[in-house]
């Protein structure tokens, strides 16, 4: 399910492989059958904004992945004070001296108020958090709604009421205040509160309270989807031949699924990033030391009438990031489905 | 229409009754001790002993949940003095009771919620028609790509440039803050324009793009294609036509959209420093203050769920096709 999204982030679409050559009617005249898949893969190629978003949503995520190698050749880290340790940095009151944030050749971005850590690593590592987990979000939020979606349509009866039931009460939560409400209890669970919280627990929570009221839209989108599927001759015929339930459901409908999982999954993941980045500026997400994309606006919330820039390197990373994603889901939404109008 | 509507209302007392029920079991059973939470560091057991008593807590869950409900109908007299009928208890923090609290952060939110939805909408839905009227022109390129790139706007990232723009560096604007309407109606407005407009760029670049979508189907309709086959008039045809009914979809996402709203807009509260319910729900995370978090849950699940049924009850006004049904 996500293998194909890798694909489309990673094959240069410019070079000509068998399929671009089987398309060319030139060079082969002859009749070539095709998969869904191939076709989809066909269009998307011809799609130019697609590619490009999707060049640039790959350049995030490998930027997150290697960002501890490239702050290694960089030579720094999120961690160190560069500012308090070394002085000329930083003016008595906790501003960069340099103008700009204090960028300069050895801090590309500048260097953080009061802290002085590097801001452009800082900013590498928070794209690697929130990133990761936006990614464990979105991937159980699918595997949820696909696994709950299904059950309802394909077994219909009690299973359907009951599932239809708890997706209308989740839906009548109020997220956004859930999510802030609830992060300190899920901690509170495992953690006294007076302790001090490890920073994994606060990324469970993070994920697992996004994950309880993130699932009920897709789920019921393909409950509908597998409600009208279920009536059609092919699946009729299987039941015929005497396939099991799950054999339908694995070989017969999951394959006529992929299209709204995927589109609805890719178009998922950028919500889920702000949902995170807007629970760390809060104060209720991750907390320091661990950099983090949301706190980075935190950071700014706090210093912006002294210095702007700050902020500008996570927002603008933000809007970029957004508006690949969101391109990204309409050409790979156009390369399953050309018949659905812009 | 009735029957309809009484079985939607008790649908969602069923729904709130749940919702009350889950989160007071999240907050009272599972955290150690609530006790413990407002008693501070240095904590003997005599005090404790005597929070627990105080706060209900040496009752067990069921009971203090049932108590909690009751009283939010009927009220109660505490030792510490009374608590008229929508009595939702007293703040762990500062002893304030949790309703009046809650109704005295109401007309903030009201009014940020009910402006920005007078300036998103306005914006949203001309921008979009606008854009479906001249599809594929360079107006429609113009508005698609923009609402695209504002959509993407984060209020935490906006917010605060808007601020040293207009305030701080340039003092075009004085610092978002709330007075009453009847107090003074100009600073009112002067006060929240900044928040309205930046509250607003996020509604109305969907607002845009989904009324230029629905727009465009509709413009697709039979009935509208008969309509102009009849001679009328484009404008007519798209006013009286088209745009009817592609509110339809649009009715619903505001349903939704204002419901949240009005249960706290935290992140813009935050940046504003507003005290609306959004603020008061993050302060009281900050605080542990069960009592008075509990209080904003329920109050803006209780919002959600009302402009549900007041969607379901606009659609009536719009498509009479549903009246019939």
């Amino acid at each position: 399910m996500t293998s194909s999204t890798e694909t489309t982030v990673s094959g240069p679409p410019g070079e000509p492989d068998e399929t671009t050559t089987a398309a060319d009617p030139a060079v082969a005249a002859e009749l070539v059958g095709r998969s869904p898949g191939q076709l989809m893969w066909l269009r998307f190629k011809r799609d130019r904004t697609g590619v490009i978003s999707a060049y640039v949503v790959g350049f995030f995520f490998v930027v997150a992945i290697l960002a501890p190698v490239i702050a290694k050749l960089y030579g720094k880290d999120p961690y160190t004070l560069y500012g308090q340790n070394e002085p000329g940095l930083l003016n008595d009151f906790g501003y960069p001296i340099a103008p700009n944030g204090g960028m300069s050749g050895r801090f590309w971005f500048g260097i953080e108020p009061n802290l002085g850590r590097d801001v452009f690593t800082q900013l590498i590592y928070g794209i690697r958090t929130s990133l990761g987990i936006a990614l464990a979000v979105t991937i159980a939020v699918t595997v949820t709604a696909i696994l709950l979606g299904i059950s309802a349509g394909y077994l219909g009866g009690r299973v359907d009421y009951f599932v239809g039931r708890i997706t209308d009460l989740l839906m009548a939560f109020p997220a956004q205040l859930f999510f802030v409400a609830v992060m300190p209890v899920v901690t509170a669970v495992f953690v006294s509160p007076v302790d001090e919280t490890p920073t994994y627990l606060r990324v469970v929570a993070l994920i697992t309270v996004q994950w309880f009221l993130g699932w009920m839209g897709l789920s019921r989108l393909l409950r509908g989807q597998v409600l009208s599927l279920r009536e059609r001759e092919f699946i009729e015929a299987a039941r015929v031949t005497g396939a099991s339930s799950w054999r339908i459901v694995r070989r017969e409908l999951l394959p006529n699924l992929v299209t709204p999982i995927l589109v609805q999954s890719t178009l998922m993941l950028p919500t889920f990033v702000t949902a995170e980045a807007g629970l760390s500026f809060l104060g209720v997400g991750l907390v320091e030391p661990t950099p983090d994309w949301g706190r980075m606006f935190a950071i700014g919330g706090e210093i912006y009438q002294n210095d702007l820039t700050y902020m500008f390197f996570p927002g603008i990373a933000m809007v970029i990031f957004i508006v690949a994603f969101n391109l990204l889901g309409d050409s790979v939404r156009d390369a399953f489905d050309p018949k659905a109008a812009r | 229409m009735l029957r309809f509507l009484v079985r939607r209302t008790l649908g969602a007392v069923v729904i709130l009754l749940f919702i009350s029920a889950f989160t007071f079991f999240l907050f009272f059973a599972i955290p150690h001790d609530p006790a413990l939470l407002s008693c501070g560091k240095n904590c003997t057991p005599d005090n404790l002993r005597t929070i627990h008593h105080n706060l209900g807590l040496d009752h067990p869950v069921p009971v203090q949940y049932y108590h909690y409900m009751v009283r939010i109908f009927t009220g109660h007299r505490f030792s510490t003095g009374n608590c008229p009928a929508p009595c939702f208890g007293y703040s762990f923090a500062n002893s304030e009771p949790v309703w009046p609290t809650l109704m005295d952060r109401l007309p903030t939110t009201l009014s940020l919620a009910l402006g920005a939805m007078v300036v998103f909408l306005l914006f949203g839905l001309g921008t979009g028609m606008l854009a479906a009227w001249k599809r594929g022109t360079t107006v429609d390129k113009v508005f698609s790509s923009a609402s695209l790139v504002l959509s993407s706007m984060q209020i935490y990232f906006v917010g605060p440039i808007v601020l040293a723009l207009l305030v701080y560096n340039n003092h075009i604007l004085d610092q978002p803050k709330y007075v009453p309407f009847t107090d003074n109606p100009l600073s009112w407005f002067n006060g929240l324009l900044i928040p309205w407009c930046v509250l607003s760029i996020l509604f109305t670049a969907n607002y845009t793009r989904m009324s230029r979508s629905t727009m465009i189907e509709q413009l697709q309709e039979e009935h509208v294609r008969t309509a102009r086959a009849k001679g009328m008039s484009s404008a007519y045809v798209f006013f009286r036509y088209a745009w009817r009914g592609s509110l339809i979809p649009i009715v619903t996402i505001l349903g939704i959209d204002l419901g949240s709203l009005l249960g706290g807009a935290m992140i813009t509260e935050y940046t504003f420093q507003l005290a609306g319910l959004g603020r008061l729900a993050i302060d009281s995370v900050t605080k542990t203050d069960l009592p008075m978090l509990m209080g904003v849950m329920l109050f803006s699940a209780a919002l959600i769920v009302l402009f549900n049924i007041l969607v379901d009850a606009a659609y009536a006004f719009i498509d009479p096709r549903v009246r019939l049904s």
